[in-house]
Parts: C-alpha cells; structure tokens; sequence
C-alpha cells in the first residue's frame, strides 16, 4: 500500500512546478496519444507491443510531437495575451456582427430553407456509395437523434438503452412483413406498420418509464441500459419467436404503395429511400418544433430547471417525463421499421449498445434540446467517419474509439453542444454560476442560496 | 414598540359556525427525521379569507410545516385537510407503511401554492413564461393537441397568455415581462415567485419569508401586495416571516411556533403579550420586536440548519 | 425446487464472483461517497488492472512451465500488484483530466455521466486497439486442483486463492478507511464537503485518494478476474453494471454494504442458474437491481457514507 503515500507526494510536488511546463507535458502526451491512435493497424493480446511499436518508432510521431509543441507555444502565446489581445481585438467587430445576424430569426429561417433545398437537390449528384451512406447511415441515425433528444435535451433524461425501442420496431416491421419465423395474424404493408410500430413502442416505453422514471438521474441511466441488454437478449435467445442470432428468416420487403391509383415500389436503390427518410424527418421535425414550443415544451423545460418549483406550480413531473420518454421511444420505433425495410436483413447483432451511446453522443454533440443543432451534429458524426473510412484514413472499427474521445472533448470544452438552443447556453452558463440546474437529474431539497 | 392593529380589523368570523370547515385544518402533526422531531403535535386552523402568519426563532419548524402541507415530506402522525366548495380532500392518508401524502402538483390542483424561502425561479425564461407556465397547467392540453394545434390547445394558449399578462400587471411587472428571470433584481423577482404561484388559481397561498433579503421600500410594497392578494383576489394567504413589522401589518391571525410546537396561537396583540412567546425569543436572543432581523442570515443558514436534508 | 438442485456448486464460484463483485463496488461507492456521481468508467479500471496483469504474468511466465511454491506466489502478488497500480493510475487520470475540470466549472450531472461514458467507451475501444479483440488467457500461475468438497461441490485452489486475495485487500480496505487520517478525510468529505474544506481538509487530494483506492481495488479485481475466466477489452462492461448493482444494493456510499452487496449478487447470480438457463444470468443483476430501488432504495445496509441524495 505505499502507492498511497507515494502518490500525494507526486501530486504535492507537481504544485511547485512550472504550470507551463505541465500544459508542455499534457500537450506532448496528447500528441503521443493522438499518434497512437491514429495507426491503421490493431494489435492482438499476444503481441501487445505491435501498435505501440508501430507507433512510436515512426517518423510520424516527431511530426506529431511537433505539432503538440507548436500548438503548446501558440496557447501560451495566447494565455500570456501576447497575440491574443491583438486577434481579440482586430476580430471583435466581426463576431460581433456575426452573432448579431446569426441570432436573428430571418438567418435561422433562410438557413433552414437552404439545408432542405441541399438535402433535396445534392444526393442527386453524389456517387451511388455516399447516396448509401446518407441513407444507411446519415438519415437514420439523424432520426434517432432528434427522437432521442426529446428525452434527453428537452426532458433531460439519460437514456442509455434508447436502441432497444429501434430494435423493437424494426422487428415489429419484421413480424408484421412475415419475415420471422412466427406468422403473423395478417401481412402488411411497411407503411401500415409504421403506426403500428409507434404503439407498440409507446406501449413499451410507458412499461418502462412508469416504475423507472422516479428514480435518480444516474440509476435511470443503468436501468434503461439493463432494458436493452434484456431485450437484446430476449431476441437472442427466443429462436422459434424471432429467429435467434440468424435474424430474419425471409428478407423484409421494401416499401411500397398501391393506392388510388398511385404505385410505387422502393427498390434498392439508395435515392428513394433518401426522400421517403427525409420526408419522415420533416414531419417528426415540424411536430417536435409544434411540440417545443406549446404547453408540454414549456413544461418540460421548468422540470430541467427546477423540477421541486414546478412540481409545486402543478406541473406533473413524472407524467411530463413519461411523456417525454414515450415520445422518444416511439420515434426510435418509427426508425427501426424504415430500417428494417431498408437494409432487409436484421439480427440481434444490428443493435449493440455501443448504438445507444452513438446515438446519445450525436445528441450532445449537436447541441442538446436544440432540434437544428441535433441534426447537424448527427449528420456530421454519421457522414464524416464513413468518408474517413472510405479514404482509408480510419478504420470502422476505431470508430467508437473516437466518438468516445469526442465526447469527452466536448464535454470538457463545449458542453452546449455544436449550436445549442439559446436557452441551453443560458441554463449552463447559470449553472456554471451556481444560480440554476441545468438538467433533470439532481436537486437540492430546499432551493438554492440567494 | 407598540403594537399596530391589524390592518382589516378582527379575524371575519364565519357566518354558518356549523357548516363553515376551516379551509386549512392541520391536526397532531408529527414530522420525525431519524431521532430529531421537526414538528410536534403541530395543530393549526387557517379560516377562509384570512392573512395568517407562522412564526418562530430559526429551526422552529416552519419550512418543514410549509413542506408537509405541499407534500414535498409526508409526517409520520397527523391529519391534513384542505376543504373547498364544501368538499374536504386530505393531504395525508394511511398510516405506517401505506401513509402517502398526496404529492406536490396534486396539492396544487387541490388549490395551494406556495413560494420558496430561497426563490426558485425558472432563471433562464422569462418572467412571462415563468408565470405561464404555472397558468398552463391548469389546462389540460396533451401532446397531441400540441403538435397539431388542435383549436382547443390553441384556445388555452390564448387563455394563458392573458392570464399571465393580467397577473404581470397585477404584482407590477408588466415592463420585466420579457426579462430574464436570473437578471431581475431581488425584490421584482419575489414579486415574479409571488405571481407564478398565483398563476395556478389557489385558494390558499403559502409565502415562505416573503420580505428575507428585501430593503424597507419593497417591504412596504410586499405589504400591500399581501393585502391585495387577500381582498381583491379573495386568495387565503398563510405566510411565514421573521419580520414583525410586516407580520403585524397584514396579519390577522398568528401562529407560533418553537421546537417544533405550537406555544401560541391568537391574534397579532394576545400573541405579542403572550410571557412563552417572548421567553422563546428573548430566550433565544432575538427580538420579536425587531423589524430588520438579520435577514441575510435567516434566508441562508436557516435553510441549511433548520430542515435536516432527508427523504424519508 | 429449482434452487436444491446443485445449489452448493453454484455457490462456491458464486462466492468467488461475488468477492470480485465486492473489490469493484467498493470503487463505485467510494466515488459516489465523495462526488455523489456514478464513475461509468470504472468498469475500464477494471479492464485495465486485466490487461495489466496479463502483460506482468506473460512477460514472467511466458511459455514456461507451470511454476510452484515460492515462484507462484510471487508471481501472483507481483500480478496482483501490477494490475492494481494501473488500475490506479487509469482512475486517478481519470478524475484529474476528465472530472476536475467539470468540478471546477459546476458542471451539471448529466454531464459528467456523459463524460464518464464517453471515456469508458473511449478506453475500452483504445485497448481493443492496441491489444485485439480476441480473448485472452492469463498463463496458469500455479496448478489448479480440488482442495475440498462441500456437500458435493469442489473447491478448488483458484477460488480459495480468489476469495483469499479479496477478502485481504477489503480488509487491509476497511482498516485504512476506519483507522487512517486518509479515511478520516474520505469519509469527512463523503459526509459534508464544504465543513470538511473549512477544517483544512484538502478536498482535491481526497476525492484524488479515493479515486486511486478505488482504482487499486479495481484493478486487481481485473487481474483476479482474468485469472478466473479470461481477459478482453470488453471485459469491463458487464462486471461493471453487476458491481454497480450490487453497490446500490448494500447501499450507495457505504462501504461495507458493498462489499456485502457485491457477495449477495454473486451469490443470488450463480445460484439462480440452477432456475433458469444460463443465457438470461446477466439479467439476475438488472432485476435486482430494479427490485432495490423500486422497494428499498437506501439499500440493505442503508446508511450512507455521505450526506443524503
């Protein structure tokens, strides 16, 4: 046990060093690590020193240490205001006027227009890989984050198992489709289904909310992973029902639609489903807007603020985060069935947690509580490691690695998020005050000191 | 310092003594945290119409009672009953195991509110959606109706929002509307707790140290609004306060508390001459006389000593 | 019923789990002690504490042969102590570079959960980088073989030589926060940090030492661990949840109620395999769990170390 003593030793001594030197170390060791983990090759438990080898005895790694050094020279620069007052200074007018346009109500709504004019006209001219990619990747997992940013930006809940409601509606797709291995009382059509689908994991979300969602902010958090990990393992184990491990039996049809006279049939062909998927989004994005901004939007954000104060103005807290979480599990339902006809193949495999928490980190990334904000972080955390990859720059399997780093990063410098809702980045700069909570998740008893 | 009368004269006394149940009846409460006992054998009345004080030295009890009247703790022993429109509903039922006390949002719809001793304030909305937030939940829109704006969901909104400008207007806030709650000063922002609170359309309201922290001018200000509170709006007011001078300015009615028990009860005159009352606070050196008492201090540490933090 | 059948054969390797389950809650409730928060990523001090122990046993054993006596002891205290040292170092990393700067600016709860979770999934994906993805095995140590029997079922050295190591360490544990001034500074801050920093309590090099207690514990676990079945870079996720199930069910803060949780669980997990089929065994936990705090929130031995949630 002398680890113990030693170690406040090292800490105590580190006090009387230089903090510059200190910052010099941890930008060094950034440098280090960033090379590390940007070597395309993996190692195996037997040859543990591979990628550390690889890594280090490269020329790349002085490339990389420089660069830490150049940027620790740079911040210090900054730190000692030598050049920092002069940019400040020189660059005020402009972000002055930047925030002023930025924020005004005409900018949001052009911007808005000219996102869905791109989204509509550009996949039009990318290859047939991207046009994969945005249908595959991007559109689905921007619709998961918007419905999970219902539960964790507005209500500000920590749902940690929100892929076991993606999976719960891609198999109800699959049931519904005659695709597993249980016939279903009648086949239907995909998009039939999707009402279905919305029920069915509303139905599952209150089953799950309604003993759970009094609980603490944390311990919510592990039972709704504890939720995936059974659901998963209840696909995984009840073969006769859902086809086990192998997945579906019978691929899942495509959309299609045969009414008055009007028929369409979706095909592989990745465009067509782009427009189906965006035109979904658009309709969960207009409501989700409605719903920000009435009654149960306004709710949801006194119970972020101080859930005792609304709570005793009437708000019934655990009913709005029901609310909330049922919203948001329905969402991830409406997805799974768009997903499950889609790709045609699904198995317990296609819903890990490492999902869940993908899925979470696009939500914060972009900006929690702010619907724009969510769909531009998703896009670009889904697209961004698919072109990486394409260019060979990252392999799929580091992926998670680095949307873990990128959590952490922006936690600890841009908790708001990419755009934040205007009122998000007022809530954690009060909270940074000691003024407000920003989050549903802990309270003090008796309200806060003047 | 003398003594003032009570500003609207003797407590109205019921016309129909049979049929007139209080509006507030509190019978041998017991509050109980591990081995400390908050409140003992609390009994009190609160009448229709009137302006009630609690008060008492610091850890009397006060905030625990405001707490276990709005179901934030459940007492272990006792009755609570809240009576309107000749319907009693209890606060509090069952017992051992199976005691529950209705909770916080449910007391509100029964028709009390109450602001907080450190003000809790939605800080980052405005004070507009501080307010109508309370207004809405006395409507009932569901999601659905919000996110097709059913005709219905868009009638309350209207309600609402006139709502909340007439209670703006009528604490004096019409010009911080659209201010931010953090950014208001102290005083306009007990004001804005004040109006939230009346914004849920209660027939009794619980003021917990409404003038702490407040200066001289908005003291007086805070009096009157207390009085129109009770007679222009017909709202019950039951409040605690440290302050004499305010407590015997607006109420009519005064309940004292020490150790968790009630030592008196009575108007402001019977209660200020009453020789328990007095030792409680000479005892305890403070002068129930004293209009500036330390507030600063009561509105911090008292919140800290007085309520052990537990849930039970 | 269900639960005669092969009940002692499932208890014994329950019990050894269950002691590993103790060493990891002891982490989890330490930190919940002093910063009322959920360390998501200790399950990857864990994961360390393997990893490290697997490198240490290669490097001394490698493809020899089995040693013995002396040798074998030797080699699994310097196993042990190797995986707790990095388990340590990863925990103390941990706090200084991702919690402090979050502490520093009042950071509201869920954003060091977030945090929290992003380092695990950042750490656990780094070492299934560096060191594959495949299983591994500790080299044997020593030789395994049945010392006794208990109504039917074995015991074998391995598990007495498990529960031994733990039992010490929670030992060595509870002496050090009941009997030490770093105790008597964990469990000041744990109860009431603001008086314990006007009393000259140093808070930033206490929530520092419990981090790095807590990371000793949970790094040797993982050793432990891999010893007792393998080691992997997901190898933290699953125990983790568990340890933090059983942490809450002795009662959050407390640390004696995690260890007794930590037994209970792993008990209650093994024995229940002789209900139902082993595929639904990582359920057990979540059940528990959910049955905790839906009827017992403040856990079985209830009282906390800290001041109340």
């Amino acid at each position: 046990m002398s680890q113990i003593g030693e170690l406040p030793a090292r800490v105590r001594r580190s006090r009387s060093v230089d903090p510059r030197l200190v910052r010099l170390f941890g930008w060094l060791v950034l440098g280090a690590l960033l090379r590390l983990m940007t070597v395309t090759t993996e190692g195996t438990s037997t040859d543990h020193l591979l990628v550390i080898d690889e890594a280090f005895k490269s020329p790349a790694l002085i490339a990389w240490l420089v660069a830490a050094v150049a940027v620790w020279a740079v911040t210090e620069l900054w730190r000692a205001r030598r050049i920092g007052a002069a940019v400040t200074v020189h660059t005020a007018g402009v972000r002055k006027q930047w925030s002023t346009i930025a924020d005004r109500d005409l900018s949001r709504k052009l911007s808005l227009l000219a996102v869905v004019a791109a989204a509509i006209v550009i996949p039009q001219f990318l290859s047939e890989f991207y046009q994969r990619v945005l249908v595959d990747q991007v559109a689905v997992f921007v619709l998961l984050a918007v419905g999970l940013n219902v539960v964790v930006g507005w209500a500000g809940l920590l749902d940690l198992g929100y892929i076991a409601f993606f999976a719960i509606g891609a198999y109800t797709c699959a049931y519904f489709t005659g695709s597993l291995p249980v016939t279903p009382p009648f086949v239907l059509n995909p998009f039939v289904i999707l009402p279905i689908a919305v029920i069915v994991c509303l139905a599952a979300g209150l089953l799950l909310g309604a003993p759970t969602l009094r609980l603490r902010g944390d311990y919510l958090a592990i039972v709704t992973l504890g939720f995936h990990e059974i659901v998963v393992l209840f696909l995984v184990n009840k073969n006769n029902w859902t086809g086990g491990n192998q997945g579906v039996s019978k691929t899942v049809p495509h959309f299609s639609i045969n009414l008055f006279g009007i028929h369409y049939q979706w095909t592989l062909a990745s465009l067509p489903y782009w427009y189906l998927f965006i035109g979904m989004l658009a309709i969960v994005v207009f409501l989700f807007a409605r719903l920000e901004h009435s009654k149960v939007g306004r709710s949801w954000t006194a119970i972020r603020e101080d859930e005792v104060a609304a709570a005793a103005n009437g708000v019934p807290t655990v009913r709005y985060k029901l609310m909330a979480f049922a919203i948001g599990a329905s969402t991830s339902g409406l997805a799974g069935v768009l997903y499950a006809s889609r790709l045609g193949y699904i198995n317990p495999a296609s819903f890990p947690i490492v999902l869940s928490i993908s899925v979470l980190s696009y939500v914060i990334f972009g900006g929690m509580g702010a619907i724009v904000g969510v769909i531009v972080g998703a896009s670009l955390l889904t697209f961004l490691p698919a072109v990486l990859q394409e260019q060979n720059l990252v392999r799929q399997e580091d992926i998670p690695m680095w949307v873990g780093a990128v959590l952490v990063v922006m936690m600890l410098f841009r908790p708001q998020g990419l755009i934040p809702s205007r009122r998000r980045r007022r809530e954690l700069r009060l909270a940074s005050e000691g003024i407000a909570d920003a989050d549903a998740m802990s309270e003090a008893p008796e309200g806060r000191q003047r | 310092m003398t003594s003032r009368p009570a500003a609207d004269g003797p407590v109205p006394t019921p016309r129909h003594a049979a049929q007139a149940a209080p509006l507030l009846a509190v019978r041998e409460l017991i509050l109980r945290f591990g081995g400390l006992t908050s409140l003992d054998h609390v009994d009190l009345t609160v009448d229709r119409g009137v302006i009630q004080a609690v008060i008492g030295p610091n850890g009397a009890g006060k905030t625990s009672l405001f707490n276990c009247l709005t179901g934030v703790y459940t007492p272990q022993e006792g009755t609570i009953e809240f009576t309107s429109d000749g319907h009693t509903t209890p606060l509090v039922t069952g017992s051992g195991r199976r005691r529950r006390s209705r909770k916080p949002h449910a007391v509100n719809h029964v028709g009390v509110a109450r602001t907080f001793q450190n003000i809790r304030l939605f800080a980052a909305l405005s004070a507009f959606d501080n307010v109508k937030i309370a207004a809405e939940t006395r409507y009932r829109t569901g999601p659905i109706g919000a996110m097709l704006r059913l005709p219905k969901a868009r009638a309350n909104d209207k309600s609402t929002d006139e709502r909340t400008e007439e209670l703006l207007g009528f604490v004096g806030l019409w010009d911080a509307a659209d201010e931010q709650a953090s950014s208001l000063s102290y005083g306009v922002q007990r004001r804005l707790e004040i109006a939230r609170a009346l914004a849920t359309d209660p027939q009794l309201l619980l003021l917990d140290e409404p003038a702490a922290g407040t200066n001289p001018t908005e003291k007086r200000e805070l009096e009157q609004l207390i009085r129109r509170i009770n007679s222009e709006r017909g709202v019950t007011v039951l409040l605690i306060e440290h302050d004499m001078r305010l407590v015997m300015a607006v109420a009519q009615r005064i309940t004292v508390l020490n150790f968790g028990k009630v030592i008196a009860e009575g108007r402001p005159e019977e209660v200020q001459r009453d020789p328990a009352v007095v030792e409680a606070y000479l005892g305890s050196a403070e002068e129930p006389e004293s209009g500036s008492a330390p507030e600063g201090t009561s509105g911090g540490t008292s919140g800290g000593t007085e309520e052990v933090h537990r849930d039970e | 019923m269900c639960l005669s059948q092969h009940f002692w054969q499932f208890l014994i390797p329950g019990i050894t789990l269950g002691c590993l389950y103790a060493l990891i809650a002891i982490g989890y409730t330490l930190v919940y002690g002093v910063l009322q928060l959920i360390n998501f990523a200790h399950s990857e001090v864990f994961m360390t504490g393997g990893f490290a122990g697997l490198f240490v046993c290669q490097a001394l054993v490698g493809t020899g042969k089995v040693p013995h006596g002396a040798q074998s002891v030797s080699y699994m205290l310097a196993g042990i102590c190797c995986s707790a040292v990095f388990g340590a170092i990863v925990a103390f990393l941990l706090e200084r570079v991702a919690y402090r700067p979050l502490r520093r600016r009042n950071a509201p709860r869920l954003i060091y959960l977030i945090t929290a979770i992003g380092a695990s999934l950042f750490l656990f994906n780094l070492a299934g980088k560096l060191f594959g993805r495949d299983k591994a095995n500790i080299p044997d140590l020593y030789t395994d073989g049945v010392v006794f029997t208990v109504f039917g079922a074995q015991v074998r050295v391995q598990q007495l030589i498990i529960v031994g190591a733990a039992v010490a360490m929670m030992l060595a544990l509870d002496t050090v926060v009941n009997r030490t001034k770093l105790g008597a500074g964990i469990r000041a801050v744990a109860q009431d940090s603001q008086t314990a920093s006007l009393m000259g309590v140093n808070i930033n090099r206490v929530i520092s030492q419990t981090f790095v207690i807590g990371g000793l514990l949970g790094g040797a676990a993982g050793f432990l661990f891999g010893t007792y079945l393998n080691v992997h870079y997901q190898m933290g996720f699953l125990p983790g949840i568990k340890a933090f199930a059983a942490a809450v069910l002795g009662g959050i803060g407390n640390i004696r109620g995690a260890m007794l949780g930590g037994l209970l669980l792993g008990i209650v997990e093994s024995v229940s395999q002789s209900c139902m089929s082993s595929q639904w065994i990582d359920v057990v936990a979540f059940v528990v769990l959910i049955l905790v705090l839906m009827f017992r929130p403040t856990g079985i031995l209830g009282q906390r170390l800290g001041r109340a949630a």
